[in-house]
């Protein structure tokens, strides 16, 4: 394989824009094709990023100057069994292919992401989760087998009764390649969720929603509006879902033709252009009316009124608007996403919430969720719930953005709460030490010994943080 | 604070080249300084240990060209600025005609020019950012009597330069010509030019006007001056002595 030259380099961005370098890319389609690209880092004396869709909102798929292993087209489903549910495939096939292979012999995703265009092997590397995360946990948790190539020149078949399993899922591809992964689908009967709309006047009935469902529903989620102040403080939209159950032996909802997502709004206006007008309101002024547009509408339609919804419009939302991320544009943005224990997470969300208004940094759009601990890693996982916040991003703010960040880092430290490496941007490196834990980072530093010893992994993210 | 983090000066050693380096460094930028002078160098990294580094290089070698720039941008950690302003203006007397001095002129300031900036040309394509600067020279607006090739190697910096700007401003990339006028310098000295520029203020205004990506000279002046220099007509230009 030919070493770095200019004919190969290219700029690699984070989905939130911020975040940008360039690297040379390559995208093999075999294992014998990434053993290469590390012989052409080993020569050239480059480290190697992996990067899948790039749906990380900040810098964990890039790397400037290194090589950018692009895994999009190892894309092949190599396995698919309708009685069993097990799909095994290449890393690099997307949440959308999987659904699309397996939906209509009546499997689902068992955790997706917000967007479904996350590659397996990227969501495994972050171990993903969905708004069932209380429930379902992380993605890894239903992985049966994964296949690791490590930079050493190992191949790996790891299974969950291995240590190695919970190092080589959540370790951002640090420790060695994921090249293929065997998921157990989660069986269906109907491509409808039932979805109870709640609306909360306050933090106070968000968490009660939360309370109230998280033994009985399948999903749960929760939309804040930054905005409000005082007694409205927390104020937004609580979704809880459910599967439902079709006696019909192939109920047509599970049909493709079913679960697309409409190209238009109200049949005619395209859905392709929103972004370009949803930039003119991308404003701080702006957001706080739609915010509040989009409260008021929750009071006083649907509240407390189950519908349908179809399992890709219920789980992907934010596929809706199709490259909405370019509202935000030029700057970008970055998504700050803190989870926190329940005992402490009202108290710590409500005074994140204080400080952006107090900066007049409000969040453009909130996400409220409900997680559980898991053994992975790198783990973001706690016994309590996560903030998801979207910030604007402008060259003068963008300081300002920082140094409120880090401001509620301290709180969700002290908290004894976690961050999540594909959300993250802003961490310092103490702010990472801080919340893996010196024994998490012995771990990692430790089986990177064996696997990389050579250091060939890493990514901006990494050497931010100082995790390699 | 200029907006440069990471920038190769080729041409680095001396005038416009080194006061370059030296702003950019103070701006906070990482600068690669390429010259043939290596001591040269060690002075520029030891005023900024931190942001400078020197690669020796004779612009003269094509052929390492592609290989020794990817290096540089990996050393650099990135690439956003690339400034050419390598260049030599042997005397040349009035009715001499020396191939070897003209050669090298042609070498230096057409040639080493193509084979750097094609490099960042490439490599600014593919990432659709970054900004060229090609120091050329108010001496390439019109043959005269006193240069001939360094006047058509200016020439040819100042077309070639306006080929790249019209390939590479509909992928996002920078192309600014500059054209000092006269600048103090190590070239120029022996010339006792009158009215000479320092090299150091000649640098700052190329700094502040490299996102121009346009045609730029240093002074309004030199714009009126060189304007009717274009314009002279040639039976008349003939007969003058500049």
């Amino acid at each position: 394989m030919d070493g770095p030259s200019n004919e190969r380099i290219g700029r690699a961005t984070g989905f939130g824009m911020v975040a940008q370098g360039d690297g040379y890319w390559y995208r093999p389609t075999s294992v014998e094709g990434i053993r290469d690209v590390f012989e052409a880092a080993r020569r050239s004396g480059r480290k190697v990023v992996i990067r899948g869709s790039g749906r990380s909102y900040g810098d964990a798929a890039l790397l400037p100057e290194g090589l950018i292993l692009d895994f999009r087209r190892m894309n092949n489903i190599l396995a698919w069994d309708p009685e069993t549910g097990l799909l095994t495939a290449e890393a690099g096939v997307t949440l959308e292919q999987i659904w699309r292979h397996t939906l209509e012999d009546g499997w689902w995703p068992p955790v997706v992401s917000g967007t479904m265009f996350p590659t397996l092997g990227g969501a495994l590397a972050m171990n993903i989760h969905g708004k069932n995360a209380y429930r379902k946990g992380t993605i890894g948790e239903h992985v049966t087998e994964i296949e690791v190539l490590t930079p050493s020149g190992r191949t790996l078949i790891l299974q969950p009764d291995d240590d190695a399993f919970y190092e080589a899922i959540s370790s951002a591809g640090l420790l060695g390649v994921i090249t293929r992964a065997t998921l157990q689908m989660k069986r269906v009967s109907s491509g409808d969720l039932r979805v109870l709309p709640l609306s909360c006047a306050d933090w106070e009935e968000q968490f009660a929603c939360m309370e109230r469902f998280e033994g009985d529903a399948d999903y749960m989620v929760g939309w804040v509006d930054a905005f409000a102040k005082g007694k409205s403080c927390g104020r937004g939209l609580f979704h809880a879902a459910w599967y439902l159950d079709e006696p019909a032996e192939r109920p047509s909802s599970l049909r493709m033709d079913r679960q697309d997502l409409p190209d238009t709004i109200l049949g005619f206006f395209p859905k392709s252009m929103v972004w370009r007008y949803l930039k003119k309101l991308n404003n701080r002024w702006g957001m706080r009316q739609i915010n509040w547009a989009k409260y008021t509408a929750s009071r006083l339609l649907g509240h407390g009124k189950p519908h349908p919804q179809s399992l890709v419009a219920f789980s992907f939302l934010l596929d809706y608007v199709p490259n909405w991320q370019r509202a935000y544009l030029p700057g970008g943005f970055i998504q700050y996403q803190s989870f926190v224990p329940k005992e402490h997470a009202r108290r710590v969300f409500a005074e994140q919430f204080r400080m952006q208004q107090e900066a007049r940094l409000e969040s453009f759009l909130a996400v409220f969720k409900r997680h559980r601990p898991d053994r992975f890693l790198l783990s973001h996982g706690v016994d309590g719930y996560s903030l998801a916040l979207d910030f604007k991003v402008t060259e003068r703010n963008w300081p300002e953005v920082r140094r409120l960040a880090h401001r509620m880092n301290e709180l969700v430290l002290e908290a004894g709460g976690r961050f999540y490496l594909a959300k993250d941007a802003t961490l310092r490196p103490e702010d990472a030490r801080a919340y893996l834990g010196d024994e998490t980072l012995t771990r990692l530093r430790t089986r990177k010994a064996e696997w990389d010893p050579e250091g060939l992994l890493s990514s901006a993210q990494a050497e931010r943080l100082g995790l390699v | 604070m200029s907006k440069y983090h990471h920038a190769i000066v080729v041409g680095a050693s001396s005038g416009i080249g080194r006061e370059l380096t030296l702003l950019l460094a103070e701006s906070g930028c990482k600068v690669a300084a390429v010259a043939r002078r290596g001591d040269r160098l060690e002075e520029l990294e030891r005023a900024h240990p931190d942001l400078v580094f020197g690669v020796v290089h004779d612009v003269i070698a094509y052929d390492d060209v592609p290989a020794l720039f990817v290096e540089t941008t990996g050393r650099l950690g990135g690439l956003d600025l690339v400034v050419y302003c390598s260049g030599v203006m042997p005397e040349v007397g009035p009715s001499e005609f020396d191939f070897a001095k003209d050669r090298s002129m042609i070498e230096v300031n057409a040639l080493g020019a193509v084979a750097w900036l094609n490099q960042a040309a490439t490599r600014f394509q593919n990432t659709r950012s970054g900004t060229i600067v090609g120091v050329g020279s108010v001496a390439g607006e019109r043959g005269r009597v006193g240069q001939p090739v360094y006047n058509a190697s200016k020439a040819f910096l100042h077309a070639y330069l306006e080929a790249l700007r019209n390939r590479l401003s509909k992928h996002g990339v920078t192309v600014t010509t500059i054209k000092p006028g006269p600048v103090q310098t190590e070239m120029t000295a022996r010339l006792n030019l009158a009215g000479a520029m320092p090299a150091k203020d000649a640098a700052r205004m190329i700094l502040a006007k490299a996102s121009l990506g346009r045609d730029c000279f240093l002074k309004p002046t030199h714009r009126l001056i060189f304007w009717i220099i274009r314009n002279f007509p040639t039976r008349l230009f003939r007969k003058l002595k500049v």
